[in-house]
């Protein structure tokens, strides 16, 4: 007996405020407009997918201490913005990532269980740790906690978020008009949580929504943020998206589940992943070369040397090579409110890694910066594409992939055109959703 | 309003009315109050009849304030009303929305992009009442510190409110240049760092989100006492208050007054707040308050006056009271739908038959139905 086909999970990801999008191009539109967000959730729902996905970022990012002002800046709150989208789109997930350290327990989960009333069952929560006094700096908690409490705190916090979730049960609300009572519980919403991190007790406000809780997303990779998720997450989002890379991530993570008393189809995996379509491969790799020219221009590549060399190079040539000398090594960063500046652990060995590979090929500065940084997924046809995705999934190096546009907000379109009918083709996903709430998409609940 | 010289008019939505016993009116709907059809449908009702704005209340608790335990007999249950409005917003075109944000508790950095995303996706019709919040059981649900005295809850507000105002101006309107020669999608000078610093927190910025689409959405608070007038006078743009009378109003607005003396630029808008009770007649109205008190088990007090009778008798007293000087109304429905429909279908036909409410919407932002100029940006040069 063969198995049967894996079905593909697919979402949408905002286009975000990375040199990915690239809003040079004459067809990108408003990054906060409304209009944006409902043109790409509903090409999205058009297409089935599982979920609209919107990142984070809690204070603007700076280089050389100042805004950095090459990429797209600003975004609209995401709890306001989901709820809106909940009023334009019908089976869509929503999910929306919020950190654990900006933000207090029953306040998270009182707008999660809100939204996932308003939607009627499509919340979900990727669940982030941040660490930086830099974005403290806009809020009253400020920068206090120590890195090694990142992860203590987000578990902590989430299963406190869950036992104020679990306070209702589901079958509180009689609402017996001829009785008068409208709780049949008076004990409804009680909870009681005291650790060393929160010390709350009370009633929670907002009876069971339809999932019970948001759909968990997690996007932790060391070792202590993989068994996080295997114990806790409903999906992960990551960041190995190619065979060999996605196997041994699955295989780790799914082999994690059995002894959290969970079943592989209990957590979905999702890569992030870009993609270039062309109507044939060459045309699409053609393409894929235009969009990389224009997510890292001339002043890009520079701002990209300063974050491995830790100093201004603002006078650097970006067309002659890498600079000759060996990044600055300490720390005080030049780059603040990003995320990748923390993988360069070893700036030194990296500027000698890049410096020959640059002699190697001949590279500039900036065609170097091309070279390493961030180069798209999914690169050819429609057909071509449509098959790497699909063999990826029943190769298990995924579930399915967060598609991430690099122009806002159309450039989910041809993908929902051209791609989703092939897979659709192949029996690997969806004509149309199976069930009303994100859970249902997941294949979480059946 | 154009031509119109009567009052402003707003709703106070709630659960399913004020009166704890409105949930068990035959129309009323309270397996539907965690739905947004529900919420969908009463704010195009609000909006159909072209009121002003409508509020939203909340608050960080199950219980009310006012209701000393947690009761299986009222419904006490509530969803976010920031989220709430969000999702009312893309089905409704011109009508304000003004949900109430407890500030005692809450960040003023996700505050202020939270109402600046509902002005975003309304188009310019945000608005955000500030609510102090003294519960010793809100303080419980976040654990961080005991409770303050009024006049340091309030100084807090004022904080609050200056961060959330400092923020909503800290991209100037034209930043997003998108200048494809030099790279650059901003100019940074036009972004500012607001550099609060207060006893309760200190904020940086800028705002993650742009300049909304009012520049600055609707600020409001409820006021019953002179701490919160200054508070009002000092940050609001609309003040809600509770005459019990003409008189009342005219000795209030005389303390508002006061306490606005040092205020630039425009001036508060006064509403007085009223709980109604509207039928055909004044006797059914009076009957059905007398039939939802005793199924309540007591008789119903507010903090705003009580006003039984017909829209035709409401209409009279609005009137009356806004010679005083008073901006308008927010009518606080004591069951829905029932006394929406009251305002809607019997109260706005009689203010406009006397010439004294609007037939349509004349602008197309909640500034712009309160007469309200778009402010400048206090960081541009």
């Amino acid at each position: 007996m063969t198995k049967p086909r894996k079905q593909i999970h697919l979402a949408a990801h905002f286009p975000g405020v990375n040199n990915t999008t690239v809003w040079s191009d004459p067809e990108a539109g408003s990054h906060i407009e409304f209009s944006s967000f409902v043109k790409l959730a509903q090409t999205a729902e058009r297409a089935k997918f599982d979920f609209f996905f919107l990142a984070e970022g809690l204070r603007l990012r700076e280089q050389n201490g100042r805004i950095y002002d090459l990429d797209v800046v600003g975004r609209p709150d995401t709890f306001a913005v989901l709820a809106a989208l909940a009023a334009v789109t019908d089976r869509l997930g929503l999910a929306g990532t919020i950190n654990s350290t900006f933000n207090e327990p029953f306040e998270v989960a009182r707008q999660f269980a809100s939204l996932d009333h308003l939607s009627a069952g499509r919340a979900a929560w990727n669940v982030v740790t941040s660490w930086d006094a830099f974005t403290g700096e806009n809020f009253r908690r400020g920068g206090y906690l120590p890195q090694d409490q990142r992860y203590s705190r987000a578990e902590t916090f989430m299963r406190t978020a869950w036992e104020l979730f679990d306070s209702w049960h589901g079958d509180e609300v009689v609402a017996d008009k001829e009785t008068g009572r409208f709780l049949s519980n008076p004990d409804a919403g009680a909870f009681s949580h005291h650790d060393r991190h929160f010390d709350i007790q009370g009633r929670f406000p907002v009876p069971r929504s339809p999932q019970g809780r948001p759909v968990i997303l997690q996007a932790g990779d060391s070792e202590e943020g993989r068994e996080f998720a295997a114990a806790t997450a409903d999906a992960i989002f990551t960041r190995h998206g190619t065979l060999e890379a996605g196997q041994a991530f699955y295989s780790d993570v799914k082999g994690r589940l059995a002894k959290h008393g969970r079943t592989n189809d209990q957590l979905v995996i999702l890569p992030a992943a870009t993609f270039v379509l062309g109507d044939t491969d060459a045309e699409a790799h053609e393409k894929a070369h235009e969009v990389r020219l224009a997510q890292v221009s001339e002043q890009t590549a520079i701002k990209f040397l300063e974050q491995l060399w830790n100093t201004d190079l603002s006078a650097h040539d970006p067309n002659g090579p890498l600079p000759a000398f060996d990044p600055v090594v300490g720390d005080s960063l030049i780059a603040k409110g990003r995320a990748s500046v923390r993988m360069y652990r070893d700036p030194i060995a990296t500027a000698h890694e890049w410096r020959a590979l640059a002699e190697a090929k001949s590279l500039t500065s900036r065609e170097l910066i091309i070279e390493v940084t961030g180069r798209q997924n999914f690169i050819g046809s429609p057909a071509t594409v449509a098959n790497a995705l699909d063999d990826l999934v029943q190769a298990d190096a995924a579930d399915g992939f967060i598609l991430v546009p690099h122009v806002t907000p159309g450039g989910l379109d041809e993908f929902a055109d051209r791609v989703v009918p092939l897979l659709q083709e192949r029996g690997s996903f969806r004509t149309d959703y199976e069930g009303p709430t994100l859970r249902h998409h997941l294949g979480l609940e059946k | 309003m154009t031509g119109v010289t009567g009052p402003r008019l707003a709703v106070a939505l709630d659960g399913t009315g004020w009166h704890p016993a409105a949930w068990r009116e035959p129309e009323a709907r309270p397996g539907d109050v965690l739905t947004a059809g529900y919420w969908a449908d009463l704010v195009r009702q609000a909006e159909a009849a072209r009121l002003d704005f409508v509020t939203f209340e909340d608050f960080l608790s199950l219980r009310t304030p006012s209701d000393s335990t947690v009761r299986t007999d009222v419904v006490q249950t509530r969803l976010d009303a920031v989220l709430i409005a969000s999702r009312v917003a893309p089905l409704t075109s011109h009508i304000g929305l003004v949900p109430t944000t407890v500030v005692t508790h809450t960040e003023p950095f996700h505050a202020a992009k939270a109402i600046a995303t509902l002005d975003y996706v309304s188009s310019g019709r945000a608005g955000i009442r500030a609510q102090v919040s003294g519960s010793a059981e809100e303080f419980r649900h976040f654990g961080r510190r005991e409770p303050e005295g009024v006049d340091a809850l309030f100084d807090e507000a004022a904080d609050y409110l200056e961060v959330l105002r400092r923020l909503w101006d800290s991209w100037e309107d034209d930043a997003e240049i998108r200048d494809v020669a030099t790279g650059r999608f901003i100019d940074r000078d036009k972004l500012h760092y607001i550099d609060f610093e207060g006893r309760w927190f200190s904020v940086k910025g800028p705002s993650i989100t742009p300049r909304p689409p009012q520049g600055q959405p609707l600020v409001a608070a409820l006021a019953h006492i002179p701490v919160a007038y200054r508070l009002a006078a000092r940050q609001a743009d609309l003040v809600y208050v509770t005459p019990a009378d003409r008189a009342g109003s005219a000795s209030i607005l005389a303390e508002v007054q006061e306490a606005q003396a040092a205020r630039t630029g425009d001036s508060l808008h006064v509403f007085a707040d009223l709980v109604v009770f509207l039928d055909e007649t004044a006797q059914a109205a009076a009957d059905r308050k007398a039939r939802l008190d005793e199924r309540a088990g007591a008789e119903f007090t507010s903090d705003a006056h009580i006003f039984t009778g017909t829209p035709a008798e409401l209409a009279d007293l609005l009137l009356d009271w806004h010679a005083t000087g008073l901006s308008g109304f927010r009518l606080r429905p004591a069951a829905l739908p029932h006394d929406l429909t009251a305002i809607t279908d019997g109260l706005v036909p009689e203010l406009r038959s006397r010439g004294a409410f609007r037939t349509g919407y004349e602008a197309p932002t909640l500034r712009g139905l309160l007469g309200l100029s778009r402010p400048a940006n206090r960081y541009a040069a």
